[in-house]
């Protein structure tokens, strides 16, 4: 949410259809941007998935080394790890009903998606940076 | 037809795979020893069954996805349309799948 600019609007006005989460349809869009963007990268992740199976730890390095293929997959799991943490926040507001352990609930997905989002960046830069 | 809370069901076994998916990523810019560690494991019995539900679930999730897609955009409605629409997932998902695997076996030369 940006701080609110002055406005010669009421402030009714100003907080009307943005329901309860205060940021309106932001993660509505943003779930079928990923989801736009993950079918357009699924075949070519695919492909790369297919071509690291054959190989050995010195071959998965190789691979990475190929910038498109690092850009593809760094793509991808940024995609994803956005992706999951709206989807996996959807399903905790829906079954979750005490507001602490769904404070916690929705804070912990946020770790997680994060740490699995940097842990797998990082793995795709220092391998494509032959480190 | 039930297919909705699959979709929500294959979502979140995708979100714990991707563990799967980070520790493959990390193995392999450890080192040897560690990616011997994963392709161990992803060899297993119990390893390539999670593979694979990890594949069916992924390919499900996304065509099931692209029958939301259709829906957001208002098409697709009709109840002939709606159902040809989650059998096109269900049949799809399980198709492409099997289409991946032999792809797979075919790549790693029938098992590794």
């Amino acid at each position: 949410m940006n701080a609110p600019k002055p406005s010669m609007r009421t402030p009714l006005a100003r907080v009307r259809a943005l329901g309860s989460s205060h940021s309106g349809t932001s993660d509505f869009w943003r779930q079928r941007l990923t989801a736009v963007a993950m079918t357009l990268l699924i075949v070519p992740v695919i492909v790369v998935v297919l071509m690291l199976l054959g190989s050995n730890q010195a071959g998965a390095k190789q691979i990475f080394s190929s910038v498109p293929i690092a850009i593809i997959m760094l793509l991808f799991i940024l995609a994803s790890a956005w992706h999951m943490k709206i989807g996996m926040q959807v399903v905790i507001e829906d079954y979750v009903h005490n507001e602490k352990i769904k404070l916690a609930s929705v804070m912990a997905n946020n770790f997680f998606c994060i740490a699995v989002a940097l842990a797998s960046i990082y793995a795709i830069l220092k391998m494509s940076s032959g480190v | 037809m039930a297919l909705s809370i699959v979709h929500r069901a294959t979502g979140v076994a995708l979100y714990f795979g991707t563990l799967l998916l980070a520790w493959w990523l990390i193995a392999a810019a450890s080192g040897p020893g560690a990616y011997a560690n994963v392709q161990a494991f992803t060899g297993s019995f119990i390893g390539r069954l999670i593979v694979f539900g990890y594949t069916w679930a992924l390919m499900h999730h996304l065509l099931s996805g692209l029958r939301h897609l259709v829906w957001d955009l208002g098409y697709g409605f009709k109840a002939h349309e709606r159902e040809a629409l989650t059998w096109g997932a269900l049949i799809g998902g399980i198709s492409l799948t099997i289409l991946v695997w032999i792809v797979a076996y075919m790549t790693i030369g029938g098992g590794r």
